[in-house]
């Protein structure tokens, strides 16, 4: 394939009308996401977004690439479908907290535990947006909604968790708006071989606005947030003055102050990518005690089931030689029937 | 075979039926398999049908875990299981009462009369023992203690009592084949291939079914053994084997993807009776199949979808209530018009019904069954063997229209099997397909320009370079495949995507008769697995001299585009179905004919004497006048 001129992000953008509420999260991922397409050097003619239902997935239809608007929950599963024909495709799924947790939640459940190489972006907002406002899977309890006039009373589901108990082998998370850190995390996923999870917090402004503000927002972003990176210590706050330690009596994560109580930065935990129990109290935590982790929480290397499936072919082929099929169906009792069209008399006992 | 016994011990038959009844435990699906072997190559045509319970392991001796396994064969064509049994043989009680009902006067009972004890007697409900009252004496008894005479055989092998026990099914495959001199050497070699690694089980095995066979040979029973010689039908020539539907779609299947020369990708999710389709897939990857077991039989379509899309030949595999859960996902497949064979191996239902019997009331289903006005190609296989044919059609279709096709099969052909003459690949045409060659559409192109003749849209897959797009479930602008709520776009789609469906009917051939002439008093018109019942009521009514037709049909949607020219040469339509009458809906709708129906939904195939009956009442009515 000719390899064309760098793109710039531009030439990744469709040429559709957006159709998406102003203001709404979602313009910014579709900024980011061009944005780190053309600083990998993507060829549009390989790369396809795959998306179900809602909001988040009309998003194929603004990249200039290839592009597949499925149905609700299960482009997942036609991605499966598409990586597993062509794995030379970089396939990019696109799906929210309904899309992907809800309705969809088996097929999610399923790619990331069979490790298909596939790029998971989920926008999570924690309502449904295009059916006018219900309340998600991923919504606080108490939230009220044309559903739950009275508030939701339903546990909510963590993505992160959900696909660290998938045994999901790249975790990540970032924010919408949050431009420097996005393309970032996305290249991560990218460059990433099996399935790669990112959830995106994402801000709904009709249905849910300012639901992640007590993070999210860019005034107190650095404080309660932590952007952690492999072999880097867990360190967080405007000052970088806090961090994260084990608490040795529990087996759970403290916050601690840098220069207090003889703290250190050396003290403080270097977060490893590679340990799903570091990343499962990452993913855990919430305010107004704890930062918000975001970044790359869990990355562990393995076998893509696409590596796997050709490795297994290729032995299967070694064994079985140039294969023919007229000889696969004669396999077993086989008769002739002579020209007369009788039968010859059957072997003698 | 014993060439040497005079043929005057030997009683000539036309043809015989068999049925092997027994309980889950007690090998009788082997035995009847390894019987239709040995048949098969003994020369005789034979139709088989397999009868087994949904339960894995139902409770030993009860009449629910009753498996039985039904062959018919013979010197002439042989295309049902018939109608009744000439022999039963009965390993316990309950198989003996489940199926003493269906058996004629006079026939064959050949007992265990070892598994006769009280406690066996109980479970199958007979207050007392039928080998000591009335219940039997209609009829030719051998009974037997096959348990005592096969521990007896396998005695020097020091299996436990259980194992030995095991070797029942053995030895009355043994005597059977005595009994209609069929060969023991197809058999000794595949328990020798099957038992490789276990040479203890596989000599008591070989040494059970030696000693029925002697038995037959030496028994001194006071009263006659019977022997039968049947002899080899005549057939076209050419290499034969046994076959089964489920086998005969996967290598359809597999042939279609050779003949395309593309990947078969195969998603698919267990479920009864559809999961041989799959087995015989997983094995065959050599040839460029990808099998891939899914999550659930969403995920199964979805992921062929994908590989559509992807320029694979997306296959999805299924039975009833799986092909419900498809059928969202199938309203996309039509919506973005790509390629997908879509095979349902259908049982009884509503809902879980009955999952390992037969029945053929997804018609409806496949044609109306999604939300919208989705029209999708339908087509159904006859027998075993036309399987074959029928996979490979449907998949021609698929990728010359762009559409998705549903295949319908059954239960009976899934599992039957039946003498196949095999084909040979390089005699299948080729199948071509919409993918653009490199260069030859440039940008902007419209994904959903079409061509002229078939209406398809062009196969462009991802990897294609400057032909990047955009598709999904929303309605399509005709001009350029954007998004489009156009009123008047979404009325020219809608029609267009019929019109493709309906042409369709320009490239299949035109119907034919099965059987019979071209007008007639009586045309009966059948689809999908009644094929064999209805093809020997047919002859058996002409040979009684009524005016009376088959008609079989292939192509259910469209129809063949002569179907209703052929219909209107007879005065009467007969349509019988394993359902409430869902052929006969089409046929009234479609050519406003007063169309007859026989209906039978009790999980079991046709009786050829069923149909004939309603043949005959049929023909003794006033000839209908034409539609008012
Ligand atoms: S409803 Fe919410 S999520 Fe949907 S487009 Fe509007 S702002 Fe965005």
């Amino acid at each position: 394939m000719n390899k064309p001129v760098k793109l710039s992000p531009k030439d990744f953008a469709s040429d559709q009308e957006v159709r998406w509420c102003p203001g709404c999260g979602d313009y910014a991922i579709l900024k980011g996401v061009q944005r780190t397409l053309a600083e990998i050097g993507a060829d549009p003619a390989t790369t396809v977004f795959v998306s179900g239902i809602g909001c988040s997935s009309r998003f194929p239809y603004y990249m200039a690439t290839y592009g597949f608007h499925t149905i609700h929950g299960r482009a997942p599963a036609i991605a499966t479908g598409i990586k597993l024909v062509n794995p030379k495709l970089d396939v990019w799924v696109i799906t929210g907290d309904g899309d992907g947790l809800s309705i969809g939640g088996n097929h999610l459940l399923h790619a990331l535990r069979r490790n298909v190489d596939l790029n998971i972006m989920l926008f999570n907002n924690e309502i449904y947006g295009l059916t006018k406002g219900q309340y998600s899977p991923t919504s606080e309890p108490g939230t009220r909604s044309p559903s739950t006039p009275y508030g939701s009373i339903d546990t909510p589901v963590s993505p992160c968790a959900f696909a660290l108990g998938a045994k999901g082998r790249f975790i990540a998370r970032t924010i919408d708006t949050h431009q420097k850190h996005l393309p970032d995390v996305l290249k991560r996923a990218h460059a990433h071989a099996g399935t790669s999870f990112i959830e995106i917090f994402q801000n709904c402004i009709v249905y849910n606005d300012g639901v992640f503000d007590d993070f999210a927002e860019r005034s107190v972003r650095d404080e309660r947030t932590i952007e952690v990176r492999h072999g880097e210590p867990l360190i967080f706050g405007t000052a970088r003055d806090k961090g994260l330690r084990v608490d040795p009596t529990a087996c759970r994560l403290t916050v601690v102050e840098i220069g207090k109580d003889g703290i250190s930065e050396s003290d403080i935990l270097v977060h490893d990518e590679t340990n799903p129990h570091l990343a499962q109290m990452l993913i855990e935590m919430r305010g107004p005690d704890f930062p918000v982790a975001i970044g790359v929480i869990h990355c562990i290397e393995g076998e893509t089931y696409a590596e796997a499936y050709e490795a297994q072919t290729r032995e299967i082929l070694k064994k079985s030689g140039e294969p023919d099929f007229n000889s696969w169906i004669r396999r077993g009792h086989v008769w002739t029937v002579g020209k007369d069209g009788a039968h010859p008399e059957p072997a003698a006992e | 075979m014993d060439t040497s016994i005079p043929s005057s011990e030997l009683e000539a038959l036309d043809r015989v039926v068999v049925r092997f009844a027994g309980d889950s435990g007690d090998g009788i699906q082997l035995t009847g398999t390894q019987f239709a072997s040995a048949t098969a190559l003994a020369g005789n045509d034979l139709a088989t049908f397999p009868d087994y319970p949904a339960e894995i392991r139902a409770p030993a001796g009860t009449t629910f875990g009753v498996s039985a396994y039904q062959i018919q064969f013979g010197a002439g064509s042989v295309l049902t299981a018939g109608d009744e049994p000439d022999v039963l043989v009965a390993l316990n009680p309950a198989a003996l009462k489940v199926n003493l009902p269906a058996m004629r006067e006079g026939a064959l009972i050949i007992i265990d009369k070892g598994s006769f004890t009280p406690r066996n007697l109980q479970k199958a409900g007979f207050e007392s023992n039928p080998l000591d009252d009335d219940t039997l004496t209609k009829y030719q008894v051998l009974a037997l203690d096959i348990s005592k005479l096969t521990l007896d055989a396998v005695d020097p092998f020091g299996l436990s009592k259980k194992e030995a026990l095991r070797c029942k099914n053995m030895w009355t495959l043994g005597l059977m084949l005595w009994m209609f001199t069929r060969p023991r050497k197809p058999v000794i070699d595949w328990l020798t291939n099957k038992f490789a690694k276990n040479p203890v089980v596989r000599d008591a095995n070989i040494a059970a079914l030696n000693a029925g066979h002697a038995f037959g040979e030496t028994a001194e029973l006071g009263f006659h053994l019977p022997r039968y010689r049947i002899a080899p039908a005549r057939v076209e020539p050419g290499e034969y084997r046994t076959v089964t539907g489920s086998q005969a779609i996967a290598w359809g299947i597999a042939a279609a993807g050779l003949k395309a020369g593309l990947k078969v990708f195969f998603g698919s999710y267990p479920i009864t009776p559809a999961s041989p389709i799959l087995h015989e897939l997983a094995r065959m990857r050599m040839f460029n199949i990808e099998t891939f077991q899914a999550e659930d039989e969403i995920a199964a379509i979805c992921s062929a979808i994908g590989a559509s899309y992807a320029g694979a030949i997306g296959v999805t595999s299924s039975s009833g209530p799986g092909i419900a859960l498809k059928t969202e996902a199938l309203g996309l497949a039509i919506s973005v018009e790509l390629p997908l064979v879509v095979i349902n191996s259908q049982r009884g239902g509503p809902s879980t019904g009955l999952p390992t019997k037969t029945e053929q009331s997804d018609l409806y289903q496949a044609i109306f069954g999604r939300n919208g006005d989705a029209p999708m190609v339908v087509l159904a296989a006859a027998t075993p063997g036309d399987c074959f044919d029928t996979a490979i059609e449907a998949t021609r279709i698929a990728l010359e229209h762009m559409v998705p096709v549903m295949l319908l099969t059954d239960g009976y052909i899934a599992n039957a099997a039946e003498p196949w003459r095999i084909p040979d690949i390089d005699d299948i045409p080729p199948i071509a397909n919409h993918k653009p060659a490199a260069g030859e559409i440039t940008p902007p192109f419209n994904p959903f320009r079409r061509d002229p003749e078939t209406l398809a849209r062009p196969w462009v897959t991802p990897g294609m370079p400057e032909l990047m797009h955009r598709i999904g479930g929303l309605e399509k602008s005709a001009e350029t495949g954007n998004i489009s709520y156009d009123p008047a776009n979404h009325q020219k789609m809608t029609e267009l995507r019929h019109e493709k469906v309906e042409r369709v009917a320009r490239f299949i051939p035109p119907q034919k008769v099965s059987h019979g002439d071209e007008t007639g008093d009586l045309v009966v018109v059948g689809w999908g697995s009644t094929y064999g019942a209805i093809d020997q009521a047919v002859r058996l009514a002409r040979s009684e001299g009524l005016k009376v037709s088959h008609i079989h049909l292939r192509h259910l949607f469209p129809l063949p585009a002569n179907l209703g020219e052929l219909l209107a040469g007879f005065d009467r339509v007969l349509v019988p179905e394993l359902n409430m009458g869902q052929l006969a809906t089409l046929l009234r709708d479609r050519y406003l004919l007063p169309v007859r129906q026989l209906n039978k939904v009790a999980g079991q195939p046709f009786k050829v004497r069923e149909v004939l009956e309603a043949i005959h009442e049929a023909v003794a009515q006033d000839a209908p006048k034409a539609a008012e």
